[in-house]
C-alpha cells in the first residue's frame, strides 16, 4: 500500500466517523431535507466530472464526460434548490403569522 | 507541490468543513435553511476551485472543455427546471432521481478514468484498479436501482412488489460474473472490457435488487440508495485521487446507512429482508392472527364534525393516504378551525409514513403546519391517552395495535397507540388493506367510527360540518 492510499482511507473512515456522529441527531421532522441536502452534498461528483475533463482526449471520453457532467449538475443544482425549497416552509407559529 | 495546489487544497479543505457544519446545521429546522446554504456555497466555491485549476494547467482539451460545458449546462438546466416545479407530494421521486443520476456520474467516472488510462494495459495500480471496480459496481446498481424506485414512487412501475422469475439466481450470476471480471481488472488484463462488463451486470442487478421490493419499504430503499451512491462517489474520489470527494461521499454514506437503520428500525425489519423483498408479495398468511370478527361503526361527517368540535384534545394522524389524495392543505385547514375553536390540536408521525424519511412533515410544513406541532412517534403516543379524538387520515399498518402481539406481518413494529384515546375516527376509502396485507383491529374496536371517503374530499365535508353545525 502506498503511503497516499493510507491517507486517503484514513480520511474515508475518519470520514465516515465524521458522518454518524453529525447526523445521527437529526430529529424525524427533518429527515426528508437532511436526505435531500445529503443528496445534493454527493453532487459534488460534479468535482470529479471536472478533474476528469482535464484529461478526457479520446471520442469515448467525450461521451462518457457528456453524461457524467449532465447528470453531476443536475444532482448538484436540483439537489440544493429543491432541499432549499423543503426547509423555507418549515415554520413556526409565530413565523406562520408574519 | 505549488503554491497554488497548496492554496486549492487548502480550499478543498474549507469546503469540505461547509459541507460538515451545514449538515450538523441541519439537526433543528431553525437553522436548517442555513446549513443547506453553507453546504452550498462549500459546492460553489469547489466547483469554482475545480475551474480555475483547469484554466490554470491548461491541460484540458477545447473539445473537453466545450464538452464539459454543455454537459453543465444541460443538467443545471433539468435539475433547476425539475426541482422548482416539483410539488411536495412528488417529493421522493425527485430526489430518488437525483440520486440515480449521481450514482450515474460516478460510475461514469471511473470508466472514463479507465478508458483514459486504456494504453497503460496492466500498469495501473491496485488503488485505482480495485476502486474503480467499486465505483462502477456501486454506481451502476445505484443508478438503475434508484431509477425503478423513483418509477415506483412515480407510479410509472407498478408499486407492489415484482418477483421476476429466476431473479434471485440470476443475481448470483452476474455476482459470480462481477467477480470474475473484477479479478482481471485488478490483474491488468483487458480493464475496459470487463469493466463495461462490470457496469452491465452492475446496471441489471439494480432492477432486480429495487423490483421485488413493495412500496411500504421505499422509505428504508431509497436511504439505502443515497448511502450507496454516497460511497460510489468516495470510491470515484480514490480513483481520481481527490480527498474532496472522498469527504463528502464518507460523509453522505454515513447519513445515508443512519437513515437506513431508522427506518428499518421503524418497521421492525431487518434490512436484509427488505432488500431481499416480498413483503406482502402474498407469501404472508394475511388476517391469520387478526381476530377480525368485530363489527365496523360508521360515522356521518357531520357526527365526527361534532365530536371534534366539542373535543378537548384533537390528535390527527396522518399516513400515505394522505399524501396520494393531496390533502395536507386540507388536514391543516381543519386543524386551524379546530385551533380557532379551542381545541388543543397536534399531529402524530410514524417515521416511515410516506414515502420517504419524513415525508409527512414536509407535507405539513408545505401546507403550513407549525413544526413544532408536528410530533414523532416517542413524543405522542405518552399524549394519546389524555386524547379525546384522533383523526387518522391515510394511515393504516402503523396504527395496528396487533403489532403488540407476536405472530402477524406487522409484530414487533413500533405503532402510534391511537386506540388508548377516548376515541378515534379514521377517514379511509374502505376497509382495504395497508401494505401488510392484513386487517387493522383498530377498524373494529368499540372506540373506532370509520368516515369512508377520500381524504381530500373527507376533510372538505368536515371542515364545512365544523362550520355548519358547530358555528
Amino acid at each position: 500500500m502506498s503511503p497516499l492510499l493510507l491517507a486517503d482511507l484514513t480520511v474515508f473512515v475518519l470520514s465516515l466517523l465524521v458522518g454518524f456522529e453529525v447526523i445521527s441527531k437529526v430529529p424525524a421532522t427533518l429527515h426528508t431535507p437532511l436526505m435531500s441536502g445529503a443528496n445534493a452534498v454527493h453532487g459534488v461528483v460534479l468535482v470529479g466530472v471536472m478533474l476528469l475533463a482535464a484529461t478526457t482526449t479520446t471520442l469515448t471520453g467525450y461521451v462518457l464526460l457528456f453524461v457524467a457532467a449532465a447528470f453531476a449538475a443536475m444532482n448538484v443544482t436540483g439537489g440544493y434548490l429543491v432541499t432549499d425549497r423543503m426547509l423555507a416552509m418549515f415554520r413556526t407559529r409565530t413565523e406562520l403569522r408574519k | 507541490m505549488t503554491a497554488f495546489d497548496t492554496w486549492v487544497h487548502l480550499v478543498y479543505l474549507a469546503c469540505a468543513t461547509c459541507f460538515v457544519i451545514g449538515l450538523h446545521l441541519m439537526n433543528a429546522p431553525a437553522t436548517a435553511r442555513r446549513g443547506n446554504r453553507l453546504s452550498a456555497a462549500g459546492m460553489a466555491a469547489a466547483v469554482a476551485t475545480t475551474a480555475v485549476v483547469l484554466v490554470v494547467h491548461r491541460q484540458i482539451t477545447a473539445v473537453a472543455a466545450a464538452v464539459l460545458a454543455v454537459g453543465v449546462l444541460a443538467g443545471t438546466v433539468a435539475g433547476l427546471v425539475t426541482a422548482r416545479r416539483v410539488r411536495m407530494t412528488a417529493m421522493p421521486q425527485l430526489v430518488s432521481l437525483f440520486n440515480a443520476v449521481g450514482g450515474g456520474a460516478a460510475a461514469l467516472i471511473a470508466l472514463g478514468e479507465v478508458v483514459r488510462h486504456g494504453d497503460l494495459t496492466g500498469r495501473l495500480p491496485v488503488q485505482i484498479t480495485v476502486t474503480a471496480v467499486l465505483d462502477v459496481l456501486i454506481g451502476g446498481v445505484t443508478f438503475t436501482g434508484s431509477l425503478v424506485a423513483s418509477g415506483k414512487l412515480a407510479g410509472l412501475v407498478p408499486g407492489r412488489p415484482i418477483a421476476v422469475p429466476g431473479g434471485r439466481l440470476l443475481v448470483v450470476l452476474l455476482g459470480a460474473a462481477t467477480a470474475g471480471l473484477a479479478a482481471l481488472v485488478v490483474a491488468g488484463r483487458a480493464e475496459i472490457a470487463a469493466l463495461t462488463g462490470i457496469a452491465a451486470a452492475a446496471l441489471i442487478v439494480g432492477v432486480l435488487m429495487t423490483l421485488p421490493i413493495g412500496g411500504a419499504d421505499m422509505p428504508v430503499v431509497i436511504s439505502l440508495l443515497n448511502a450507496f451512491t454516497g460511497t460510489a462517489v468516495a470510491m470515484a474520489g480514490f480513483v481520481l485521487e481527490s480527498s474532496l470527494l472522498i469527504i463528502a461521499g464518507a460523509l453522505v454514506g454515513a447519513a445515508g446507512a443512519i437513515l437506513t437503520k431508522l427506518m428499518a428500525d421503524a418497521m421492525n425489519r431487518p434490512i436484509g429482508a427488505i432488500v431481499a423483498g416480498g413483503f406482502g408479495t402474498g407469501d404472508d398468511t394475511p388476517g391469520a392472527a387478526v381476530s377480525g370478527d368485530g363489527t365496523v361503526r360508521e360515522i356521518t361527517v357531520d357526527d365526527a364534525a361534532i365530536q371534534l368540535a366539542y373535543a378537548g384534545k384533537v390528535v390527527i394522524v396522518p399516513g400515505y393516504g394522505l399524501a396520494a389524495a393531496q390533502a395536507q392543505h386540507e388536514v391543516v385547514a381543519l386543524a386551524q378551525a379546530l385551533t380557532e375553536r379551542g381545541v388543543e390540536v397536534g399531529y402524530g408521525i410514524h417515521p416511515v409514513a410516506g414515502r420517504m424519511p419524513g415525508h409527512m412533515n414536509v407535507l405539513l410544513a408545505e401546507a403550513n403546519a407549525p413544526y413544532p406541532e408536528l410530533k414523532d412517534l416517542e413524543e405522542i403516543n405518552p399524549e394519546f391517552a389524555r386524547t379525546d379524538v384522533v383523526l387518522v387520515v391515510g394511515a393504516n399498518d402503523v396504527t395496528n395495535p396487533a403489532a403488540r402481539r407476536p405472530g402477524n406481518p406487522v409484530s414487533g413494529m413500533p405503532i402510534l397507540d391511537v386506540d388508548r384515546a377516548r376515541s378515534v375516527i379514521v377517514v379511509k376509502r374502505s376497509l382495504g388493506h395497508g401494505y401488510a396485507g392484513i386487517d387493522n383491529e383498530l377498524y373494529t374496536d368499540p372506540k373506532t367510527a370509520m368516515l369512508f371517503a377520500d381524504a381530500k374530499a373527507g376533510l372538505a365535508a368536515l371542515i364545512a360540518g365544523l362550520h355548519a353545525y358547530a358555528g
